[in-house]
């Protein structure tokens, strides 16, 4: 049974860490957090089955199309959801009009697709048991994008570019930085790693349109626990995620499962609002 | 006020009138209408008022649906009356309301909206697993209510009176400094603090009630749907809660009404829409938060779209202070001393004595970055000092804790103007005066005679500080209506409301004409005669000079010089690294 908590536990908790990272990675650029984050995820899974079982591609082009679609869904975001109420970021207005996307998205899947969970195709058909590539596929493509990420911020242009804006906005400003076509870019990515999440672990979760708020919550207590921002912390909080709830599920069953991830997430936030790895408020007067 | 209630009582008439139609059906969608308004009233409070994003509401309604079904239907015990049973469901619901709202006191917007969320998805499955008692899938009878309520009418008549009560209470508190408070959470929380808003006490008080009324809508509805099961509590319902109060507007009673009764009709009327009625909402939403912020409110508010007139006048009147402020015992002094606080490696205080005494006007100036602003933001407690004492009189005044400063007497005005746009220039001065309330929530939730004698006093009062700062004319105004010198004068208001001991003044003369500066100093002046201690920070060097008493030189965090004006003016450092020349 530890071998498969193991197993389920970290795939589920890298889905999760995917979602989580989808959500920094707009929130860096936007200061927003998006409610689309995981109806992206969702996207990756139905668009993976859309393409492999009922248009018959084979996985890889799968892969790219669906990649492709939900980056540019990210950035349609930006343009609807996120651009018009920057101005306004101490209202919060960006929680209602990602919101508003978000159930846009979820409510098109629902009635274009199926209300009903759709098959997802097995990609490499490899391993079987708790080595099964249900189980191994999301930590991979989890690996891949920390590595991808890192490398991105660490030594490209663009990259330390993303770091400036996420780190002072105006200052990057000051320099001549095209802060809105890299945030534009920074969606577009944001729209790529939720889909990677969703499509990595299309096996597990299925191809579900009510799999958006499921993901849209599982994928922002890691970030909540970690710190808005804090890439390493949101591994580190989807993992941990992962595990305790899969421990939760085989010990005392799915229900009570998600009743304990709830207040355990209530309990530590209450304790540190600012996350376990995250810095304390700025000055507000 | 007869002018702000003819549309409710429209509304009623019509409500009292749609009998006669004799159509059952239309008997059940209006009782449905007015069972999901008894849950929007209270949810308005918290979403409208206080600005907290509550989007799961659905949960709460879920919640008071199987308590009161589950207590009538004997599950888990003998099974009792529904009129027991609907108030179990009610204090269950304020539980719950409360457990759900925590997050909301120390937590940012996104992560309450998302707990919401969260509790919902969670009381589903709940409700679903626990079939011994919910009956699962299956469902469960709703409560039965005894004659003459057993009838499609009965009920339409029992849930329309219970409506227009609920109405009524959360109007209550929307006109009381409750409601008041509430949105000087949601728009200004510092200044709130200031003025010694409690925000966990505010919240939790407004969501027991929401809690309360949502659960007793929800045992209605189980009431109305006779069985119910968990599908019949989709996130679609909390989704039409949530934006009935945005399509009516924020900070308004008959808005969210009408937002409810239009989302309840609409799927009646576009029948073959009904599936898409998620997707058209999630639309609305999104047209209405892009386009129409203000909801409908905001289009029925005709009289604040009149314009305002040109080349108006700020004309103080001192003779209003008299009776607002009165007269002060024996001065007191508000004593600083050695004040440590630093930001990282800067130390922006260093060091920091200050004696600002009542009844005396303190300048307190230096150049940019020299500690002024941040030294008021010690006194009122936004920063916690490292080292160092304060006291006023013999009584030490606790470092931190910005919410206790107005019970000290110490009022104050910002950089930036604070002000809730939304409301009316009196209702935000009558903010200032929120610790001087004596009803309790409850007094003022059934309007009885303190919360009267409450409002009455308020309101002169802010009456008085308007004219005393020279704004009398524009007290109906929404305040972001108003010029920026006209904002200044009524933060001094809103400050005055306290009858501040002390009263910190933070560049009040920034941005203001020449002459305005002049009406500004005679003010300051004659507010610092009724006894208040006047803590002034100024870049304007004339003003500086002409009304204080004493004057405290700021440079590098560390007090370069303390005197009269006429000490300063002629003190050689302070003139080649302050005033030149």
């Amino acid at each position: 049974m530890l071998a498969s908590i193991l197993a389920s536990g970290l795939a589920v908790g890298a889905v999760y860490a995917l979602i989580g990272i989808t959500y920094n990675t707009m929130y860096s650029t936007s200061r927003v957090m998006s409610f689309t984050a995981g109806q992206l995820g969702m996207l990756g899974g139905v668009f993976g089955s859309l393409f492999m079982l009922r248009l018959g591609l084979p996985w890889p082009v799968a892969l790219v199309l669906t990649l492709t679609a939900c980056a540019l869904l990210g950035v349609v975001t930006e343009f609807v959801a996120v651009r018009p109420v920057l101005k306004s970021l101490d209202q919060h207005l960006y929680v209602l009009s990602t919101l508003a996307v978000a159930l846009l998205i979820q409510n098109l899947t629902a009635l274009q697709w199926s209300t009903e969970p759709q098959p997802f195709p097995r990609l490499l058909e490899m391993g079987s048991g708790i080595w099964d590539e249900k189980y191994w596929l999301p930590v991979g493509a989890c690996v891949v994008t920390i590595v991808g990420l890192e490398y991105l911020y660490r030594h490209t242009l663009v990259g330390r570019a993303f770091v400036a804006i996420a780190e002072d906005n105006f200052a990057a400003r000051a320099l001549g930085l095209p802060e809105r076509n890299l945030r534009i870019a920074s969606y577009a990515l944001a729209g790529a790693v939720g889909a990677l999440a969703g499509f990595a672990g299309g096996q597990l979760l299925l191809a579900f349109f009510a799999n958006g708020p499921l993901l849209n919550f599982y994928g922002f207590i890691p970030v909540a626990l970690g710190g808005l921002g804090n890439n390493r912390g949101a591994v580190i909080g989807g993992i941990l995620l992962g595990l305790f709830q899969q421990a939760a599920n085989f010990t005392v069953g799915g229900i009570f499962s998600s009743v304990a991830v709830f207040t355990l997430f209530i309990i530590v936030l209450l304790l540190r609002p600012q996350g376990m790895f995250g810095a304390p408020v700025a000055r507000r007067v | 006020m007869v002018r702000a209630l003819w549309p409710f009582a429209l509304l009623l008439a019509l409500a009292a009138l749609l009998p006669l139609s004799g159509n059952e059906y239309w008997a059940l969608i209006a009782t449905r209408a007015a069972i999901y308004w008894i849950l929007v009233a209270g949810l308005n409070l918290i979403v409208g008022y206080a600005g907290q994003l509550a989007i799961g509401y659905v949960a709460l309604l879920t919640i008071g649906a199987y308590t009161a079904s589950v207590l009538t239907a004997g599950t888990v015990m003998a099974p009792i009356g529904a009129f027991p049973a609907l108030g179990i469901a009610a204090v269950a619901g304020a539980f719950f309301g409360v457990i759900v709202g925590l997050p909301a006191l120390r937590l940012r917007t996104f992560y309450f909206a998302m707990t919401t969320l969260g509790f919902a998805t969670i009381v589903t499955q709940i409700t679903l697993a626990w079939q011994d008692v919910t009956g699962g899938g299956i469902g469960i009878p709703g409560p039965a209510l005894p004659a003459p309520m057993d009838t499609a009418w009965g009920l339409y008549w029992f849930c329309l009176a219970v409506a227009v009560v609920c109405t009524w209470a959360t109007a209550n508190i929307a006109h009381s400094r409750f409601g008041r408070a509430l949105v000087a959470i949601r728009d200004t929380e510092v200044a709130a603090e200031a003025a010694g808003i409690d925000k966990p006490r505010m919240l939790v008080l407004v969501f027991i009630l929401a809690g309360a009324l949502a659960a007793f809508a929800g045992g209605l509805f189980a009431s109305l749907q006779t069985y119910i099961t968990p599908d019949a509590f989709t996130f679609e319902l909390s989704l039409l809660f949530f934006i009935a109060v945005l399509i009516g507007g924020r900070g308004s009673i008959l808005g969210p009404l009408l937002g409810t009764i239009l989302l309840t009709l609409l799927p009646e009327i576009a029948a073959p829409l009904a599936a898409w009625s998620t997707f058209l909402y999630a639309a609305l939403l999104l047209v209405i938060v892009l386009a129409i912020p203000g909801g409908i409110a905001a289009l029925l508010d005709r009289r604040n779209r009149l314009a305002l007139p040109e080349n108006r006048d700020i004309r103080p009147d001192a003779a209003a202070l008299e009776p607002l402020i009165g007269q002060r015992g024996a001065p007191e002094t508000m004593a600083l001393r050695g004040i440590v606080l630093a930001f990282g490696g800067v130390r922006a205080i260093d060091g920091v004595d200050l004696d600002v005494r009542q009844g005396e006007v303190h300048g307190l100036i230096g150049p940019n970055g020299s500690g002024k602003t941040t030294t008021l933001n010690v006194i009122s407690g936004y920063y916690k000092p490292e080292a160092g004492s304060m006291t006023i009189g013999a009584a030490a005044l606790p470092p931190g804790a910005p919410e206790g400063r107005a019970a000290r007497g110490i009022a104050r005005t910002y950089q930036t103007p604070r002000l809730i746009g939304e409301a009316s220039v009196l209702q935000n001065v009558m903010i200032g005066a929120s610790i001087s309330g004596t009803a309790t929530f409850v007094e003022s939730l059934l309007s009885l005679p303190r919360h009267m004698a409450d409002e009455r006093r308020m309101k002169a009062q802010a009456r008085l500080a308007l004219a005393a700062v020279g704004l009398s004319a524009l007290a109906e105004v929404r305040a972001d209506r108003l010029q920026h010198s006209e904002l200044r004068f009524m933060e001094i208001a809103r400050a005055l409301m306290l009858k501040p001991g002390f009263l910190l003044l933070d560049e009040p003369a920034a941005g203001l004409s020449v002459e305005e500066i002049k009406r500004l100093g005679a003010l300051i002046k004659s507010v610092s005669r009724q006894g208040t201690g006047v803590l002034l920070v100024e870049h304007h060097a004339d003003l500086i000079f002409d009304i204080c008493d004493q004057v405290t030189v700021l440079n590098l965090g560390k007090v370069l010089a303390a005197g009269t004006p006429a000490e300063i003016r002629v003190h050689k450092e302070v003139v080649s690294a302050y005033l030149g020349g």
